[in-house]
């Protein structure tokens, strides 16, 4: 056979696989580089000096301080109520269940300084329901939230979300036959659920906490919101602070604080490693999944509290959000008379900043999809079916951005791009550009991983078939793989689309004039006191996230099971 | 030109060895089937075969080119072969028409002569009126003739089938299986049919290969391999042969018979041209060779453990009075009386020495 046609299929498989690793190296890797190397020899020359500055500074340890307090606390909030809501859900007889999983998965796919601003609405002076309760604040009064308490909560409720989605998906995948061996044992429902189900949940349960830790941690919008008032700062608030004072100039010391978050978070997933390989939770047989437990006459109550929970903690909040944006200022009070769609002719029409913030952070978002769809789906196809050593290993580099706090990415990428490129000389840094960057980066896993997952649910000989019909690796992608895989690729491009459209802490340190993104136009008005503006643009925000989720509800029978993290 | 030649294939999972050392000569224009039970590595085969695996060690030709050897390894696209799927594999997004075109617009077949080609192919499997349905709407034998026309499609020099029928009801299986039949007589195509299903195998194939454990155990035709088993394995896979030990006596080297002594009674079997008389051999008996005789009459002696009825007779199942530990099985008529518990003595009409017996 002629060696011509060899070469070229080697070219195309080593080739896509070797340009997939570049990519994968320059966004994930490159950027983590240079921070360790910022970390250990700051402008290249190897120095204590900031290391000590800041080790020696008291508000690190302060700030330190308060990171672990809130990031522990809102894991303990969110562990408490996801837990008992993955149980009910997953395995008991409640009804609506799709509507229920959709309410309280929400809050995650709104961005976490709409959800503050919602909270500080709904205890604020001009709150609806407080003054219908007669004990609303008056004006010049201190919001409640404006503290550690404040924050521990909302990052409960933002997160709790993630407890309860790693949980269910344990659960389901809970072969039925342990349960029903341990009941016909003769052991009651609640026994069965505390000395079979929870032990075996152990890994997802100690996955999620390790998940919610490091993302309660590395959350910027709720501690920006409701800390800094009170000069209660974490870290990420503080390198933020650091960077606003002093910009280019602090950067040797917030890269060893943004170090010190990341070694935090390192720590808090080791010790989830560490947890899980200590002892055998592996399921071994493969029935079917656990019929539901009938609650009988409590299921009418258990509902009750749930929708009650619902209403409580999201219908509430975004109501007092949406009616806040309709007061024409700060302490009137909200009447059929008073009510104005002012701050929205304002945000949407009136306002450079806000237009300027809506283009960069659609067009930004649809890009940052768009690309990460567009690897993912040739890089997931190397990981599920052509496993290799060297794959393990580009997982690991996919995975890291995101877990580490997104502050720590954002100053990795300062330090790579803060002088113009190499051979080019053009400098990405006060552009978009480097924003979208670390958007590629950092949300990579999230649309990768629904890929993967369609890429399970595809049976093999597909493309076996179109390979044995003499197709090569480049068409089979295009004629084949590519429409079997597209829903699931669709679903990830949403997931990518909506995180960074409503994302903060990447761009309130990297924004410039003319790249604001929503998120820095909606802190910059709530830090200015234009609560109304910030109110009303979260509203819209709102609406965008629930409508571009319950669309995908259009298309969720073609989607692989779960890559809809709010369909049940 | 599309002669397969598979020579000392080696290929291991891990420290599993899933194919040790295969050798196999499949003729131009053959039906073989490569016969197993499920994890004996017919499916390995299969794939070594494709080209979807690289071989350890030794080496697959086809015709006269080398597709696969420790350091050389075409690519199942460059292969030029067909393969029909278990699980047949249609693409959910094209039409039938446009998963039958598809090897040929690879190929670069420009219509018409595309569409005349595909035309004919669905014609050739009877599904002409199918051409623009999608697959998930037809039946499961449709969907089989499909596939089997994409196979055929593009004139391969080999086609190979992967359980084809294992997914099909019991009634469908019968028609299929003159469908594969009549397609190869009619094409002429070299078919490698992989298969766990014994009378599948009988029906079809030229010659049936029996894999066991990673091993060939033997390559004959259907006849040759119910007669003449070569092993224990193969003996008792097959048609479900009773090993029962033997003392050969004397062998008649004319007619390829011999005397053997089974249970102390004087037996007529067969025997291979080489076979020499000896001690503690075995011998390959078929539940027809067994037969009930009068109390009188010269026999074995045997105790009944089980009547199974099924349908038309019942499945007696009984062991020796004199070797407890041993399973005999045969069929007697519907109107027997025999019972559980009784004894009877059973005339062996017939019988195989296996010439590998005793080592």
């Amino acid at each position: 056979m002629p060696d011509a046609t060899d070469w070229r299929e080697r070219f195309e498989s080593y080739g896509l696989l070797w340009g997939l690793l570049l990519v994968v190296g320059i966004l994930s890797v490159a950027p983590l580089a240079r921070l360790l190397a910022e970390g250990i020899a700051p402008q290249g020359h190897f120095s204590a000096g900031a290391l000590e500055r800041v080790f020696s500074s008291a508000a690190t340890w302060t700030a330190t301080r308060h990171s672990l307090l809130t990031a522990l606390g809102g894991t303990f909030v969110a562990l408490a109520v996801g837990g008992v809501i993955a149980v009910m859900v997953a395995l008991t007889d409640i009804r609506a269940r799709n509507a229920f999983v959709f309410c309280f998965v929400l809050p995650m796919m709104i961005a976490p300084q709409v959800i503050a601003l919602a909270w500080l609405q709904l205890f604020g002076p001009s709150s609806p329901l407080l003054k219908a309760l007669g004990v609303a604040q008056t004006i010049g009064g201190r919001n409640p939230l404006y503290s550690p308490q404040g924050i521990i909560l909302v990052l409960g409720v933002q997160y709790a979300p993630l407890v309860f989605l790693t949980l269910r998906a344990g659960l389901r995948a809970l072969p039925g036959a342990m349960v029903e061996a341990g009941l016909a044992s003769g052991a009651g429902p609640i026994t069965v659920l505390r000395t079979i189900v929870l032990p075996l949940m152990t890994p997802p349960l100690v996955a999620g906490v390790a998940l919610t830790f490091v993302s309660c941690l590395g959350n910027f919008g709720i501690p920006a919101l409701l800390g800094i008032p009170a000069n209660y700062l974490v870290l990420p608030t503080l390198i933020y602070q650091r960077m606003a004072g002093l910009g280019p100039g602090a950067l040797a010391e917030v890269s060893v604080l943004s170090m010190l978050i990341g070694f935090i978070a390192i720590v808090g997933i080791l010790l989830q490693d560490l947890m899980l390989s200590r002892r055998d939770f592996r399921v071994s047989t493969t029935s079917a999944a656990a019929r539901p437990f009938e609650l009988e006459r409590w299921r009418l109550p258990v509902e009750v509290a749930l929708w009650m929970w619902t209403t409580l903690v999201l219908v509430l909040p975004l109501l007092a959000l949406a009616l806040g944006s309709l007061v024409p200022a700060v302490g009137v009070a909200l009447s059929a008379k008073t009510a104005t769609l002012a701050n929205y002719e304002f945000v949407l029409f009136g306002h450079d900043a806000v237009r300027r913030a809506l283009f960069n952070s659609f067009s930004m978002s649809a890009t940052a999809a768009i690309a990460i769809v567009a690897i993912a789906v040739p890089l997931a196809y190397f990981v599920v079916w052509r496993r290799t050593r060297l794959l393990k290993f580009v997982n690991f580099a996919i995975e890291v951005p995101y877990a580490l706090p997104g502050v720590v990415l954002a100053i990795a990428a300062i330090l790579l791009f803060l002088k113009p490129l190499p051979v080019v000389g053009v400098s990405l840094y006060n552009t978009v550009w480097i924003i979208l960057f670390c958007y590629l980066g950092r949300f990579l896993v999230l649309g990768l991983q629904p890929v993967i997952g369609g890429y399970h649910q595809i049976d093999r000989t597909l493309e076996e078939a179109s390979q044995i019909a003499g197709a090569r690796l480049a068409r089979r992608l295009v004629t084949i793989i590519v429409p079997l895989i597209a829903p699931a690729a669709a679903a990830g491009a949403l997931l990518v689309f909506l995180t960074a459209f409503n994302e903060l802490t990447v761009s309130a340190l990297l924004w410039s004039s003319g790249s604001e993104t929503l998120g820095v136009v909606f802190f910059s008005f709530q830090q200015g006191g234009d609560s109304t503006y910030a109110s009303a643009l979260g509203t819209l925000t709102v609406a965008v996230a629930a409508g571009s989720m319950l669309s995908t509800l259009l298309m969720a029978d073609r989607l692989p099971a779960g890559v809809l993290p709010w369909r049940d | 030109m599309a002669r397969l030649t598979i020579e000392h294939v080696t290929k291991s999972f891990g420290a599993f060895r899933a194919l040790d050392e295969v050798s196999l000569e499949i003729a131009d224009g053959e039906f073989m089937a490569i016969l197993g039970a499920s994890g004996c590595g017919k499916t390995t085969l299969l794939r070594q075969i494709a080209g979807f695996d690289k071989v350890d060690a030794g080496r697959i030709m086809i015709g006269d080119s080398v597709v696969s050897e420790r350091g050389r390894h075409v690519p199942p696209e460059r292969r030029r072969i067909g393969i029909v799927f278990q699980s047949y594999a249609l693409w959910p997004h094209m039409s039938v028409a446009e998963n039958v075109a598809y090897g040929l617009t690879v190929a670069g077949v420009k219509e018409p002569e595309r569409a005349r080609r595909v035309a004919a192919a669905l014609t050739l499997v009877e599904l002409e009126g199918f051409a623009e349905r999608r697959p998930a709407l037809l039946s499961g034998g449709q969907r089989q003739r499909v596939a089997l026309a994409r196979c055929l499609v593009t004139e391969p020099s080999l086609v190979l089938l992967d359980e084809p029928l294992a997914n099909l009801d019991v009634n469908l299986r019968a028609s299929m299986e003159d469908e594969f039949a009549r397609f190869h007589a009619r094409t002429g195509t070299t078919m490698i049919y992989v298969t766990h299903d014994q009378s599948e195998a009988m029906a079809l194939a030229d010659r049936i290969a029996v894999m066991d454990s990673g091993r060939l155990r033997q390559v004959a035709s259907p006849s040759q391999l119910y007669r003449e088993p070569a092993d224990d394995v193969v003996a008792a896979f097959i048609g479900e042969g009773m090993l029962l030990p033997v003392d050969v006596r004397s062998v008649d080297e004319g007619d390829g018979t011999c005397d053997v002594d089974l249970f102390g009674r004087r037996v007529k079997m067969r025997c291979g041209s080489q076979q020499k008389p000896g001690a503690r051999m075995r011998a390959c008996v078929r539940a027809h060779d067994l037969t009930v005789v009068a109390a009188a009459s010269p026999g074995v002696d045997a105790l009944i453990d089980r009547a199974i009825y099924q349908g038309g007779d019942f499945r007696l199942e009984a062991h020796p009075v004199v070797a407890p530990g041993l399973h005999l099985h045969l069929t007697v008529a519907e109107t027997s009386t025999l019972r559980p518990g009784q004894a009877i003595r059973l005339d062996v009409a017939d019988g195989w020495i296996i010439p590998a017996a005793g080592t």
